[in-house]
């Protein structure tokens, strides 16, 4: 059972080879529907992060008393206290992001991701290497919300973290709400291009 | 004989019975109704001076509930024959609730009252379609995304899918509000809320399967693969959230429970359709699969936006 990669590469996992967005196609929905800003990316990607890697670390530690036929709901229960923690503490400490990401915040206890890993790693691995993987997939998750906030931020606004950049707006459709599934749609499409052109040049036939 | 006097009663009786609506026929208000979002349009049975029936001062409203608060008019506009007024509010109407208008010293009579309401079923069937159609929960709120794209491949798995997805979230929304309202508000525990609701999806998900495993073999080996997903899906815990949030009773949390299931159906059934038509299609390798389907999604949230201000009732 034991596994045999170091920390760095459990973590390098999460964030490239198994990206929750953009590789695995997981909890889409904040994706889609809060990543206008980078910010916004960033601050539901900390509550993320925060609750794979609490919620990964508790399963690990008592995965040998939890009854199979349960586990579900097991796992459920665990990422609902967690997920009630970091709602109380943005909306004690951090009240106007907290009003951005609305109902998001208390939606992160149904995201597929955080059961997937539960159920693919940490209900198997140690502790430590349960830490690893939960905060490789926290990053991967923070880095790809970032990412098309990015995108949309900037091309829909012009700026980047709130500061203009560009001085006008090139796409302003990319800020509305809906644009978010084609800002996805065609992001996802790029990264398969990249993909298909690396094979391309290294000679790979596929 | 005997049967004349039955009839000469039975005249004064269906008389009698229509008193009241000509008493009320005379007052001086004859219609009323709400306009716009802050608005209240009133209807007056005779002409009326139209310099009182602009002043604000002859008018108090309150919400039937809190008879103490007044809302604060800004204007009243009477139309040009004086046969009508338009109240305006600072503030938006909640026209959920009842509002009483009182009228003073206009058109002869001391003081009018009238009772401002929307039909109650009218409401009710506003908020199903608001959730199956305005606010749909797939193209307007990005909920329910992971199922959603898992799931609209072909048509008998999104009926499959959006049928048990219907039930179960009706199940688990009408249990929630019995534990909201009688476990959790009472005793203060509001911050559980999440673990109550994740719970009882849970719960219900499981008794479902037991239940149905037993009860209906055939339907479950049909159906029982997409109980599982059920679980994963953020509309289910979204709906008994949106219910505390707004304090929903329970008819109202009944359907909206109901319009998100059926958006949800409907979402995975249009979607599936197109799903059919585009494996025929010839579509760029790097398009191919979940870019495509992103993009035909989007597609349909900017046709969902079409919906938005529409309004029935």
């Amino acid at each position: 059972m034991a596994n045999d990669k170091t920390s760095m590469q459990l973590v390098a996992n999460g964030i490239l080879k198994e990206n929750p967005i953009f590789r695995l196609a997981l909890s889409m929905c904040p994706a889609v529907g809060i990543s206008t800003t980078v910010m916004n990316g960033f601050m539901l990607g900390i509550a993320v992060l925060f609750v794979q890697v609490c919620s990964s670390v508790t399963i690990s530690m008592v995965k040998n008393l939890i009854h199979p036929r349960i586990r579900i709901p097991t796992y459920t229960l665990t990422i609902a206290t967690w997920v009630t923690v970091i709602d109380m503490v943005l909306a004690a400490y951090l009240p106007e992001a907290y009003a951005k990401m609305g109902i998001f915040v208390k939606l992160i206890v149904a995201f597929a991701i955080i059961t997937m890993r539960l159920e693919m790693f940490a209900c198997k691995e140690p502790v430590g290497a349960s830490f690893w993987d939960g905060l490789g997939m926290g990053l991967g998750f923070m880095i790809g919300m970032m990412t098309i906030g990015l995108v949309r931020e900037l091309l829909g606004s012009g700026a980047i973290l709130g500061y203009d950049v560009l001085g006008f707006k090139p796409l302003l459709f990319f800020i509305l709400p809906c644009a978010g599934f084609f800002v996805v749609g065609l992001m996802m499409a790029f990264f398969n291009y990249i993909e298909v052109f690396y094979k391309r040049k290294k000679g790979f036939t596929s | 004989m005997n049967l004349s006097r039955i009839r000469l009663i039975a005249i004064v009786a269906l008389f009698c019975s229509f008193l009241p609506g000509l008493v009320h026929g005379a007052d001086l208000i004859s219609q009323q109704s709400f306009g716009e979002k802050n608005e209240i349009v009133l209807k007056f049975a005779a002409e009326v001076d139209k310099l009182k029936a602009g002043n604000i001062n002859n008018y108090t409203v309150f919400e039937e509930q809190d008879p103490d608060i007044r809302l604060e008019l800004v204007s009243a506009t009477p139309n040009y024959a004086g046969t009508a007024v338009s109240l305006r509010f600072k503030e938006p109407l909640n026209t959920a609730h009842t509002h009483i208008v009182t009228v003073k010293n206009l058109g002869g009579v001391e003081k009018a009252t009238a009772t401002v309401s929307q039909s109650y079923l009218g409401y009710l069937f506003s908020i199903l379609i608001s959730a199956l159609l305005i606010n749909n929960f797939v193209f307007t709120k990005y909920l329910g995304l992971c199922v959603f794209f898992g799931t609209s491949k072909r048509k008998t798995t999104a009926k499959g899918m959006g049928v048990v997805f219907t039930l179960v979230i009706v199940a688990s929304a009408t249990m929630s509000w019995f534990f909201f309202n009688f476990i959790l508000i009472p005793y203060n525990l509001n911050f559980l809320e999440i673990v109550v609701f994740i719970g009882l999806v849970s719960l219900t998900v499981q008794a479902v399967d037991t239940i149905l495993r037993k009860v209906n073999p055939i339907l479950f080996n049909s159906f029982g693969v997409y109980l599982v997903l059920v679980i994963a899906n953020c509309v289910i815990i979204a709906v008994p959230l949106m219910m505390a949030n707004n304090k929903y009773n329970f008819y109202e949390t009944f359907m909206l429970a109901l319009g998100a299931g059926g958006g949800f159906l409907l979402a995975l059934y249009l979607m599936s359709s197109v799903s059919e038509r585009m494996q025929l299609a010839r579509i760029p390798p790097t398009f191919k699969g979940l870019p495509i389907a992103f993009i035909v999604a989007g597609q349909f949230a900017m046709a969902f936006l079409g919906f938005s201000g529409l309004k029935i009732f």
